[in-house]
């Protein structure tokens, strides 16, 4: 198989303006990936199952990554200037602004986003595999993200999943209902930030921390009530 | 499959199941097959419109099992979700267990010695044969031979169960691979049970043909139903038996030279017309194939050690990155896809079950068909609802 960068130089070629960019993965499996801009992901899958040379006919798995947002820390220095009182001469004090290193620690948030990952195949050239990876803007309300469903039909469940347990909303999907949980339900529970109902064991159980919050939620039941 | 018939020019939208018209007038009956049907294998749900008996459209309902096997794996050490991975298709707990170790192998770069890749194997090839048999049970069961096929194929399942219990100390949830190599050693006691076991299959599936290969009530249910396109069943990720009934020559073992499968020699059996009747052939064929892997393996079974020994059981944390590990289950294509953000839990964890992803057409083959034969062609599928919800 061709590497992801000849690969990349490959779509490039051929659909202009894609904008793919290699993502280097450094375990010991060595299975790079390529980001794709949503806005040419429809046109490169095209591309990719059709080229003779590539040939990505076999769609294996399609999943969903959630990617917090991060709190990076950077330490700075930074030149201040201080004034500082200097002996003078015959007992006098003088005030003189000195120039000072400071160390300071900023803090920027990386947003964080939606990320849907697919792992591609070759049936016919039996080589594999390249794994493409998409971002949603943010993790809120910015989640749609083009279906591939129309170019390999191996999607069309994996991706009702991952907008099931994630909320990677599928623009272009045939089908795009919850597939796992029921139609009611609210949230995305494989979500890093998803909270679990308290009322998950409602029975009091002999576990103590279960146990607990079923009977703080009782009681605030019963609080409600009267 | 050549390359030049995959760049064909294609109408949009011929990967979608198409549109059938009811004939005649008055009303659709619809119908929900399952959670409760006996014929779904567990807790599964057939949305069916029915045009007198013929089926124009059907939708599957899922998730009646899902407990969110990712999430659990999300929140417990990379080891703690090995027993769990039993319980997604709990007929080949064997495999299951592979997969998993592999991925976790992959990402963590580790090696498997010479007698652990000889156990799996024969572990492996095991499951696949009592996977097959019950599964075979299980389709004629639902085409009315009630009983018998499937108690023949469960007498020869449970000698096999019988060693998995003496090896592993559990008949169906083994929890039996580690990652860099197996748990404990094989006796050679338990080789020379093996051998005298698989030396009585090859009579098994001869008298199992015998019974069913020329039987005329399961070829007229069974040819030319349920028929799946080459070129559909590789577009919509269809994987393992189903793949290779439709002729595509697919088969991870001989693709990804994953364990040591280099070392024997073995065919892949390939159907022509991508119906029931090939489905069930391939299956028997692959039994076949199995057992002479066996015999090789159980034959060529070297000493020494099982486990990796730089491998760390306590305190296993890989480096950052990430990894899809896929073998060949008997239910078609298992992966498991893992990412590592360095600490003891993987960040995500992500199961490939084949069993979903094979219902992906099951409405393109049954539109057009007669209800009873829904039957028939899901259970050729082979799913099992423990991998298709998680």
């Amino acid at each position: 198989m061709k590497t992801v960068e000849e690969i990349k130089a490959a779509i490039e070629a051929a659909v202009p303006g894609a904008g793919v960019t290699v993502v280097l993965n450094p375990s010991p499996s060595a299975q790079h990936s390529l980001r794709l801009e949503p806005a040419h992901a429809l046109a490169v899958a095209a591309f990719l199952r059709d080229d003779p040379e590539l040939a990505f006919d076999y769609l294996s798995n399609v999943t969903g990554v959630d990617w917090l947002d991060k709190e990076i820390a950077e330490k700075v220095k930074v030149t201040r200037q201080v004034t500082k009182t200097v002996d003078g001469p015959e007992g006098t004090k003088l005030e003189q602004v000195v120039d000072e290193i400071v160390e300071e620690t900023r803090k920027h948030v990386e947003p964080g986003s939606l990320e849907a990952v697919y792992h591609l195949y070759s049936v016919a050239l039996r080589h594999g595999p390249l794994v493409l990876r998409m971002r949603t803007v943010n993790r809120t309300d910015k989640v749609e993200l083009p279906s591939l469903t129309p170019v390999w039909r191996a999607a069309e469940l994996q991706e009702r999943e991952v907008f099931d347990l994630y909320g990677i909303v599928f623009t272009g999907h045939p089908d795009l209902r919850r597939i796992l949980m029921w139609d009611e339900f609210k949230d995305y529970p494989m979500r890093k930030d998803y909270v679990e109902p308290d009322d998950y064991e409602y029975e009091p159980t002999a576990h103590d921390a279960v146990l607990k919050r079923a009977q703080e939620h009782r009681s605030r039941e019963q609080g409600s009530r009267d | 499959m050549s390359v030049a018939e995959t760049r064909t020019e294609r109408s949009a939208g011929w990967n979608r199941p198409p549109a059938v018209e009811p004939e005649g007038e008055g009303e659709l009956l619809e119908v929900a097959m399952g959670p409760h049907h006996p014929s779904t294998h567990g807790v599964f749900r057939m949305d069916v419109s029915l045009d007198g008996e013929r089926v124009v459209r059907l939708k599957p309902v899922f998730g009646y099992l899902h407990r969110n096997h990712e999430k659990i794996a999300e929140g417990v050490a990379y080891l703690a979700s090995m027993p769990y991975t039993d319980r997604l298709d709990y007929f080949c707990s064997l495999t299951n267990n592979w997969a998993y170790a592999l991925a976790v192998e992959k990402l963590a770069g580790q090696e498997v010695p010479a007698r652990a890749e000889y156990i799996r194997v024969i572990l492996a090839e095991l499951t696949r044969i009592q996977n097959h048999a019950s599964t075979i049970g299980f389709l004629l069961q639902e085409m009315g031979a009630s009983g018998t096929p499937l108690m023949y194929a469960f007498r020869e399942r449970e000698k096999i169960l019988d060693l998995f219990e003496s090896l592993t100390g559990s008949r169906m949830m083994c929890n039996y691979m580690r990652f860099g190599g197996c748990r404990v050693d094989l006796s050679s006691a338990w080789i020379e049970a093996t051998k005298k076991v698989v030396a009585g299959l090859p009579a098994f599936v001869d008298e199992f043909e015998a019974l069913l290969t020329g039987n005329e009530i399961l070829m007229a249910r069974c040819q030319g139903v349920g028929v799946l396109k080459p070129d559909l069943a590789v577009n919509a990720g269809i994987s393992g038996p189903m793949l290779r009934a439709s002729g595509v020559n697919y088969d991870l073992r001989k693709v990804d030279h994953y364990g040591i499968y280099d070392r024997f020699q073995f065919r892949v059996p390939l159907g022509d017309h991508g119906d029931i009747y090939d489905r069930y052939m391939v299956r028997v064929l692959e039994m076949r194939e199995s057992i002479g892997i066996l015999n090789q393996a159980l034959q060529d079974i070297p000493l020494g050690p099982i486990m990796d020994a730089k491998a760390k059981l306590r305190g296993f944390r890989p480096k950052p990155g990430e990894a899809y590990g896929r073998i060949e289950a008997p239910k078609g294509e298992l992966g498991f896809y893992l990412i590592s953000d360095g600490g003891p839990n993987p960040y995500r964890y992500r199961v490939r079950p084949p069993s979903l992803i094979n219902l992906t057409v099951l409405e393109d083959m049954c539109l057009g068909h007669n209800v009873a034969d829904v039957v028939l062609i899901f259970g050729s599928v082979d799913i099992v609802l423990g991998e298709v919800d998680r």
